[in-house]
């Protein structure tokens, strides 16, 4: 056990700070939800080229080789320069599209793809949710047929993030309608420049379209992009969405820093908001949740480290994150009053938006509610729903709205 | 940086484990439960054979001289049995205070037999209900030259009932210093309370001029210090004891039946273990930065200590009630070990104080560092 660096950790943790002290760049009023990518590709191309691009990979794909240890580190790094947020903004590219090819792409497609993503040349969407099923994936209706050495693909995705920047999508369609649901599913990659490729932005909770519709129509994709065997696009979903819950519960912050300084400058009728002894003991518990947050998420990288597939195990930090997030931003505002309603009382409404976004945390990646059922059953190994539908073929199942 | 115990301490692990599972049965928490026995002496000289009071005790004073991970990971699977021993009293606050004082004949006599099992401390801090703790301490201690006399009444004192001698708490002269009092000797009173975990028996102490050695060079900084340490060690117990009380709900979900269905099945009861499951990780990640921060001596202890003690209180709780809760009117019974979680969750949560003297032990802590070191936390 040591959450401190060895002193070579110490040496390349200054040798990363150095480097990205002297490459990193001001993107703030560029970089805006849903108006532009151009920072983060800049960002990821000027890591590829400076040597600290996609530290863990193999370096025929554009890596580094480095450890999974160093890869952390170099992303603290980043965190603590106010960079972070660039590589955090493509980690559907990174963390899960990359991750699924990885794992599962035959030779040809790591070589069409793995480089480019390297290199900040292509972002990536991820094209699995639909209007009639997000938790019950395995449920999604956009056909996939066959037609020779090609696929024509209709149907809609929606709550596709980024979609309107992807230059590529990891996709799962329904190629058999007639077997049960997890059976008749292929997984694919579909270049979004394709035509029949039609993307409109969603306006958000929030403000701002970070995520979209899909709308595909006689989309042809070679049979040369599909990923594993027609039928059994459900287990390489699942390799990618295991990545994504590792990703998500790192990805967003506890919101600590904001809190204890908040707590330092707000006045209550009894004096100062730190010497009230209800908001003490609130501030104690966000400390202990967010130390918590901080040594989960170290533990579940450094598992990543000795090589290990994310599994189940690591929905519980997503768990752990959405409605604790939530309530304490809440206990937050109540500390504001009536001035907190303002856009502005409060570090230029980032703390406004982040009670905003967080709505999204228990939902995005699996729903808590999903994420619970993931846990009982993958991890702690309690009996499954009854599943009405399993057995059915898909075109059976009756559906609602 | 490693985020985890090592394999070596793995493999330790599996060994107590083993043993513990057929030496610390449920069988003898209620033997010391149902009894006027204050411990299982039996099992006390089992953990003594393997060297366990001393194992992070140096081999200067007879211990094995390991850290205190492997120590760490003791504490987590004594609470997992609920052994019904005087454990964290004597090694993780006795042991503790005389390592942490300076070295006089005191320290050199008492603690090679707390390393070897054969004497056994508690710690004597309370005086009655409420929370000031040592700040406002009535037991006062007269002398000089480390030979000093304690009066005064201390209660409750956990383990009491087994121990051979006390760690006092007391004034002199103003200021709280720590005192090792023999409580075979004269002007020790000891009478039994009845308490919430029958299987860890309370002592009232009253001490009227009793001889007492002054713990050199323990002042406020240590006690806190003092506290700290234990209370890392003994957040290991408690998330022992939570882990096996959520196993123990989880696997009677899934012998259970009601409606036609196993229970684990309904959600309300899936989705509560699941919250619990993810609670125990929070709650070990906490606990493994607490247990680094102790075994590398980082100035965040007194931070990682108390998050680590709030959370492994609140998460024992949780774990503890739930685990009743799924066991349905079985679990209102004596005959179901749930009780005993129960029980000794309530006890762990109140030795070394209860969680608003620690939250508010952590924003001073917390207030220590300006908030930009907090930043870089
Ligand atoms: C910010 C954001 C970004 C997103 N980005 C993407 C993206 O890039 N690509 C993509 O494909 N998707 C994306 N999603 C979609 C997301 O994965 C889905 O919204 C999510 O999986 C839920 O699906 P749904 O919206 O269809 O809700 P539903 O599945 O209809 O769920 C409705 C409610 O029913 C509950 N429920 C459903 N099934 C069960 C069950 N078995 N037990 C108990 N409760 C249940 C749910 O928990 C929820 O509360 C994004 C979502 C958000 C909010």
């Amino acid at each position: 056990m040591n959450f401190d660096d060895t002193p070579a950790e110490a040496e390349y943790r200054q040798r990363a700070r150095a480097w990205i002290e002297g490459n990193t760049f001001d993107f703030r009023g560029e970089f805006v939800s849903g108006k532009n990518f151009d920072p983060i590709r800049k960002w990821q191309r000027i890591k590829h080229d400076g040597g600290w691009g996609c530290l863990h990979w193999p370096r025929e794909y554009g890596g580094q080789e480095a450890s999974q240890i160093e890869n952390l580190i170099f992303s603290q790094e980043e965190a603590r320069a106010g960079i972070g947020i660039l590589s955090v903004a493509n980690s559907i590219t990174l963390g899960m599209a990359a991750a699924t090819i990885m794992h599962c792409g035959t030779q040809e497609q790591k070589d069409a793809h793995l480089e480019k993503i390297a290199r900040g040349e292509k972002i990536w969407c991820q094209l699995f949710s639909e209007p009639v099923a997000g938790s019950d994936l395995a449920g999604i209706k956009t056909r996939a047929e066959r037609d020779g050495d090609d696929w024509i693909v209709n149907g809609q995705k929606v709550w596709t993030s980024y979609a309107q920047f992807a230059d590529w999508a990891i996709l799962v369609t329904r190629s058999d309608p007639n077997v049960p649901k997890h059976k008749g599913l292929t997984y694919f990659l579909l270049d979004m420049k394709s035509p029949g490729v039609e993307v409109r932005p969603i306006l958000q909770a929030s403000g701002g379209s970070d995520f979209n519709e899909v709308f595909l129509n006689d989309v042809r994709i070679p049979d040369a992009n599909r990923v594993g065997e027609v039928g059994e696009g459900w287990g390489v979903a699942l390799t990618t969405l295991m990545n994504e819950r590792a990703a998500i519960a790192s990805v967003f912050p506890t919101n600590f820093d904001d809190i204890w300084s908040l707590t330092h400058e707000v006045e209550l009728s009894n004096g100062p908001a730190i010497q009230d002894g209800a908001v003490r003991s609130m501030l104690a518990d966000w400390y202990v949740w967010h130390k918590g947050m901080d040594a989960l998420s170290l533990r579940l990288q450094s598992a990543l480290s000795q090589g290990r597939e994310p599994g189940p195990e690591a929905s519980a930090g997503k768990l752990l994150l959405g409605a604790r997030r939530q309530q304490y931003l809440e206990h937050a505002f109540d500390l504001l009053d009536i001035g907190g309603a303002a856009t502005s009382a409060y570090d230029d409404g980032a703390l406004q938006f982040a009670y905003l976004r967080v709505i999204g945390n228990r939902l995005e990646g699996g729903t808590d509610e999903i994420l619970r059922n993931i846990l009982g059953e993958r991890v702690l190994g309690l009996p499954p729903e009854p599943r009405v539908d399993k057995a059915t073929p898909f075109n059976e199942i009756p559906v609602g709205r | 940086m490693q985020f985890n115990f090592s394999e070596d301490q793995e493999a330790m692990r599996e060994e107590v484990r083993k043993l513990l599972a057929k030496e610390s049965t449920s069988r003898r928490v209620r033997d010391v439960l149902e009894s006027d026995r204050t411990l299982d002496k039996d099992l006390w000289q089992l953990l003594a054979d393997q060297g366990w009071q001393g194992i992070a005790i140096d081999e200067v004073h007879g211990g094995a001289g390991a850290g205190y991970l492997e120590l760490c990971v003791l504490a987590e699977e004594l609470g997992r049995t609920l052994a019904p021993l005087p454990f964290s009293s004597s090694v993780f606050v006795a042991a503790e205070a005389l390592k942490l004082a300076q070295e006089t004949p005191v320290v050199s006599s008492w603690l090679p037999k707390v390393a070897s099992g054969e004497a056994i401390g508690c710690f004597a801090i309370a005086e009655g209900v409420g929370g000031a703790h040592w700040g406002a301490l009535k037991c006062v201690a007269e002398g000089s030259g480390g030979a000093f006399a304690v009066s005064g009444t201390k209660s409750v004192v956990i383990d009491g009932m087994s121990a051979d001698f006390a760690i006092v708490a007391a004034q002199t002269n103003g200021t709280p210093g720590l005192f090792l009092v023999d409580l075979m000797d004269g002007g020790v009173r000891r009478e039994h309370i009845d308490g919430i975990d029958e299987s860890r028996p309370l002592a009232c102490l009253a001490f009227d001029n009793a001889a007492a050695d002054q713990l050199g060079g323990v002042g406020p900084a240590e006690i806190d210090q003092l506290l700290d340490r234990a209370a890392t060690l003994m957040a290991f117990e408690q998330l022992g004891g939570a882990s096996a009380a959520l196993e123990m709900g989880v696997a009677y979900a899934k012998e259970r039946y009601a409606f036609g269905r196993q229970i684990g099945s309904f959600q309300s009861i899936k989705h509560k273990l699941a919250d619990l499951y993810a609670e125990v990780e929070l709650t070990r990640s906490n606990c493994f930065m607490a247990a680094w921060a102790l075994s590398s001596g980082d100035a965040s202890l007194a931070e990682a200590a108390a998050s680590a003690r709030l959370s492994a209180s609140k998460l024992y709780f949780n774990c503890a009630k739930e685990n009743i809760q799924v066991h349905g009117g079985m679990g209102f019974t004596w005959e179901l070990d749930g009780h005993l979680h129960y029980r000794r969750a309530r006890l762990l949560s109140a030795a070394l104080g209860g969680s608003t003297y620690w939250r508010e032990r952590l924003l001073t802590a917390l207030s220590r560092r300006n908030s930009s070191d907090t930043r870089a936390a």
